[in-house]
């Protein structure tokens, strides 16, 4: 086992060393401002003109600020960049008195005030000198280009290759002229595609001769940038073009077209796949309690409800460890809401045994009394659960593809605990006496299973389940004291689809359930979709009223 | 046995209680609170009936109105909207108030409508809304399409050169309603049937991948794309989540929000939102007298100093003090005497400037355009030159165009129709 873990580690290793992946290759070459005093940016940030129009900045509305900006730019370059980065975060505040540009910075203190072009601290501003130079949306689209432009210098080729795509959308002549002259010594080759695909796109749109037109919507065709395709689109439209110019982009557009369509499946697949995972992770504690132990356990959704606070508490008590929290999340919730159903099941189920009604309306006023003291412990409101760094985001794996991380990470997090709980249900001896009670429980007792005992960590068990079910979707949706009605229904829905005491059929019901909704969806809409799921379980039930997989031989009485 | 027993005693403790409450009765005014103190609409609702005991409680401060204290009577309709007219057949025939503020959903409005006009009752309505309603008996301080919805795709539109649009809403009769005005109005602004895009989720959904995912696709044609969102309640947070978690940021695609204020943001992690767009009629961050000092009192009352004011709470602030005002002008608490002196009573808003109660018991009031920023705030914009004069009855609906409201003489009609000269003698 080590073995292979060092392994891996080595394997990770080489693809995470610069040296080795040509990707990364080039990212050290010196590009980076040496740090001789006076630095370049503190001497353009000095030069009058600069001054003057940093003084204009301040005195111009929102609406009048990009032509100002525009100055600032050709003016400044690359010594702007600190500007433009500060304005673009919104940190950017002017002394009333003298005018003088400054930013904003968290320092552990507080916050201070610096210079925004040295980073040197200001200690003798106060926030009530100062006020803050606002940025819109249009502004901050400009900025954001502004800093495309002048990273397309970076150092770093990724920066420089999401520079050259921000721009596909602004391709104007110094634009092009400032990547013809950044194409030259480009060392990257995925920069040096990207560079080459604005400069195609260009030369569709200038070029004179039709020769030259097509040769570039050949460079064009495959790519799957939206604005490749919407420039296309045009251009096969257009009657600026030769016909034979509007075939080829036609034709090229065709091909894209397909493709596209091939990663909206593959997206829409992956909707359903996390779709399913959170259906598998909510019903899944109910499926051993309801499937295997047969009780009607309204109180499930409060479970997951406990989990999810459980959460919030832990952030509550380590602020600093966001992203270690969940860690430690995942046993405490499991921990709480499995010690609340052995409770449950001591102190209500046992003595309702057999009688499905009473348990029902029991664990219906149990699911009660469980929100109103979180009404009552945490307010009626809900609460804020933070999403640690490593789960918000996407990965992207081509312009028109790209999977969410935090839906990537609860989709592997469902089936692991899935197969964990078979593991223990099929390996161990808890999970053998389970077995054993659920099938036969008069035989199971006289063999000497103590099956009193065995009620009750079946019920803790699936309700910890529930409530590892409940950390998860605290990164998902609302902690607020209905977390769990919202996925009462679906779990009773998944665990009666699959087949009743089946596992395997809840992880097949929610799966199918889930992509069924997300290929409806775009069709009929969200409310209408999830109608046409139900409508169809129940006439599927009334087909097979078993489910999926139904129990077979002496097991199924 | 026993539980006989309890129940008497409980009966008796019951009984009690309301005598002392009718012994009391003879020498105060009751101002009846009709929000949900529980279920889904308590996050919002629970604000508006502290800020009406504030209120109450500094008008008995200064003594009163008319010689008399004021006497809040709470009752908790628990977003159940049947018991809305319930609570409110009881606030009037049992508790005899003299005036309610109350209601958040349309539905629970749609649902006291009847009860209060009946018993000829005294309704403030706090919250934007989609229009087509004026009822004597209800004064709505909220925005009207026309001072929310119709300012913020203007702003889009000529600010921002929006040309495609996305109505995404939650599927109940506000969004419906909302979403078809501004269909219709884009639609004479000459925007094309394919560049409009609307789409309607349940209450509280959660799992928006594959719609923010179309809003993409949408949005990825060339044109400017923007989202005016209807989304009520807190299905936003796992919207805005998806937003930013699948890369779209305010710049590519503004989403402008009609239903989330500084209340609702203030209980999530606002980084992904910043840059996204709210129009209302008031912001917490708006600079004024009045309004800091109304943020200090609240934050005193509430004994929090994190509590944040939001739009509702402007609008029960206006209501409650025109009503003061009107019930002064009037002498007396009768319903129909105050209904007739409230229209045209003026309040300062709190943003500035001043509000005044039309004839079509709707105000006329400011719009302001604000982005959010990190610390949950909005900053402000863009906002309307003047007031904008709240409109009943849209003028971009066939239904609704030629009809107005005016409940003065001699017209005295919620729904007059200006081509028939008729009112259809239907109250709302």
């Amino acid at each position: 086992m080590k073995r292979y873990l060092a392994l891996c580690c080595c394997v990770l290793g080489l693809l995470l060393n610069p040296a080795l992946n040509p990707a990364f290759a080039e990212a050290d070459q010196p590009h980076s401002v040496t740090s001789t005093e006076p630095s370049p940016e503190a001497v353009v940030g000095r030069s009058p003109k600069v001054q003057m129009l940093l003084i204009e900045l301040t005195e111009k509305s929102l609406n009048k600020a990009v032509p100002v900006l525009e100055k600032l730019e050709q003016s400044g370059g690359e010594a702007m960049l600190p500007l433009f980065r500060t304005m673009l975060g919104g940190n950017l505040y002017f002394i009333k008195a003298s005018r003088q540009v400054v930013a904003l910075v968290e320092t552990a203190s507080g916050d201070a005030f610096a210079d925004v072009f040295t980073g040197q601290a200001l200690p003798d501003v106060a926030k009530k000198q100062t006020k803050k130079i606002r940025v819109n949306n249009r502004l901050r689209g400009y900025l954001r280009d502004a800093i495309a432009r002048i990273q397309l210098s970076s150092s770093d080729p990724f920066a420089r290759e999401k520079a050259v795509r921000n721009l596909l959308s602004e391709l104007d002549q110094p634009t092009i002229e400032a990547i013809q002259s950044a194409r030259v010594n480009e060392p990257n080759t995925a920069v040096q595609e990207m560079m080459d695909l604005a400069l195609a796109m260009h030369k569709l749109t200038n070029a004179a001769l039709a020769v030259d037109q097509l040769e570039a919507i050949e460079a064009l065709s495959g790519s799957l940038e939206s604005e490749v395709r919407n420039l296309l689109a045009r251009v096969s439209e257009s009657e600026n073009y030769e016909p034979a110019v509007n075939k080829a982009a036609a034709s090229a557009l065709v091909k894209i077209q397909d493709k596209v369509e091939f990663y909206a499946f593959i997206d829409q697949l992956f909707f359903g796949l996390s779709l399913g995972s959170v259906l598998l992770l909510a019903a899944i504690g109910l499926a051993i309690t309801f499937g295997v132990m047969g009780v009607i356990n309204m109180a499930h959704g409060e479970m997951i409800m406990l989990g999810a606070y459980t959460t919030y508490v832990v952030q509550l008590m380590l602020p600093n460890h966001i992203e270690y929290s969940l860690w430690l999340a995942i046993p405490l919730a499991f921990i709480v809401s499995g010690l609340m159903g052995v409770l449950i099941e001591r102190g209500v189920i046992r003595f309702l045994h057999g009688r499905p009604l009473e348990t029902l309306l029991a664990t219906f006023g149990i699911s009660l009394i469980l929100q109103q003291l979180v009404r009552t412990i945490f307010s009626p409101l809900n609460r804020q659960v933070a999403s640690p760094e490593w789960m918000s985001g996407s990965i992207e794996i081509n312009p028109v593809l790209s999977l969410t991380l935090n839906r990537l990470y609860i989709l592997a997090f469902a089936l692991l605990v899935f197969f964990l709980l078979q593991l223990i249900l099929k390996k161990t001896s808890l999970g053998l006496n389970v077995r054993a009670v659920s099938q036969n429980r008069n035989m199971a007792r006289a063999m000497g299973v103590r099956s009193d005992w065995v009620d009750a960590m079946t019920f803790g068990l699936g309700s910890g389940i529930a409530g590892i079910a409940g950390v998860a979707l605290s990164q998902l949706t609302n902690v607020g004291p209905n977390l769990g009605q919202a996925y009462i229904i679906d779990s009773f829905m998944v665990v009666v689809f699959g087949g009743v005491g089946n596992l395997l059929g809840t992880l097949v019901a929610a799966f199918s359930l889930g992509i069924a909704n997300k290929f409806l969806e775009p069709v009929t809409g969200a409310v209408l979709a999830s109608i046409l799921v139900l409508v169809f379980i129940i006439l599927f039930i009334q087909k097979r009223p078993k489910g999926l997989f139904p129990q077979k031989g002496r097991a199924a009485e | 046995m026993k539980i006989k027993k309890l129940v008497s005693g409980m009966a008796l403790a019951m009984g009690a209680s309301m005598v002392s409450y009718g012994a009391l009765a003879a020498d105060t005014i009751k101002v009846g609170v009709l929000h949900s103190l529980s279920g889904t609409m308590a996050i919002s609702e629970t604000t508006l009936k502290d800020t009406v005991l504030m209120m109450v409680e500094e008008q008995n401060k200064k003594g009163g109105l008319l010689g008399k204290k004021l006497e809040a009577v709470v009752v908790d309709p628990a977003s159940n909207w049947p018991l809305f007219a319930e609570k409110a057949r009881e606030l009037l025939t049992k508790d005899k108030v003299d005036v309610i503020f109350g209601g958040w959903t349309s539905v629970s409005r749609k649902s006291v409508l009847p009860v209060i006009e009946e018993l000829n009752g005294l309704m403030f309505y706090p919250v934007q809304y989609e229009g087509e309603e004026s009822s004597k008996n209800v004064f709505y301080t909220g925005a009207a399409p026309n001072q929310q919805a119709i300012p913020a795709v203007d702003y889009l539109m000529n600010e921002l050169g929006v040309e495609r649009w996305v109505l995404a809403g939650t599927d109940y009769v506000y969004p419906r309603t909302t979403n078809k005005i501004l269909e219709a109005y884009l639609k004479a602004k000459g925007v094309a049937d394919s560049d409009i895009m609307i789409n309607y989720t349940p209450f509280g959904h959660s799992d928006w991948q594959s719609i923010v995912s179309d809003v993409k696709k949408f949005g990825s044609k060339g044109k400017k794309t923007a989202v005016v969102s209807t989304i009520n309640g807190d299905a936003n947070v796992p919207f805005y989540k998806e937003l930013g978690n699948q890369g779209i940021s305010s710049e590519d695609i503004p989403v402008v929000a009609f239903s989330v204020g500084e209340e609702e943001l203030s209980g999530i992690d606002t980084k992904p939102l910043v840059g996204h767009l709210a129009a209302w009629n008031y912001f917490q961050s708006v600079d004024s007298e009045a309004n800091e000092k109304f943020i200090t009192n609240w934050k005193t009352f509430i004994g929090n100093p994190k509590r944040v004011t939001n739009d509702p709470m402007e609008a029960t602030y206006i209501g409650f003090n025109m009503w003061t005002q009107a019930v002064k002008k009037a002498g007396t608490t009768d319903v129909d005497a105050v209904e007739q002196a409230m229209i045209g009573q003026k309040s300062p808003n709190l943003t500035g400037g001043v509000a005044v109660m039309n004839k079509n018991h709707h105000l006329s009031k400011p719009v302001l355009i604000g982005e959010i920023q990190d610390d949950g705030q909005f900053e402000v914009v863009w906002e309307t030159e003047g007031v904008v004069p709240g409109d009943a009855w849209s003028d971009f609906l066939p239904g609704s165009k030629d009809l107005i409201s005016d409940w003065t003489s001699p017209i005295k009609c919620g729904n007059y129709n200006t081509v028939t000269r008729t009112c259809s003698g239907q109250n709302f």
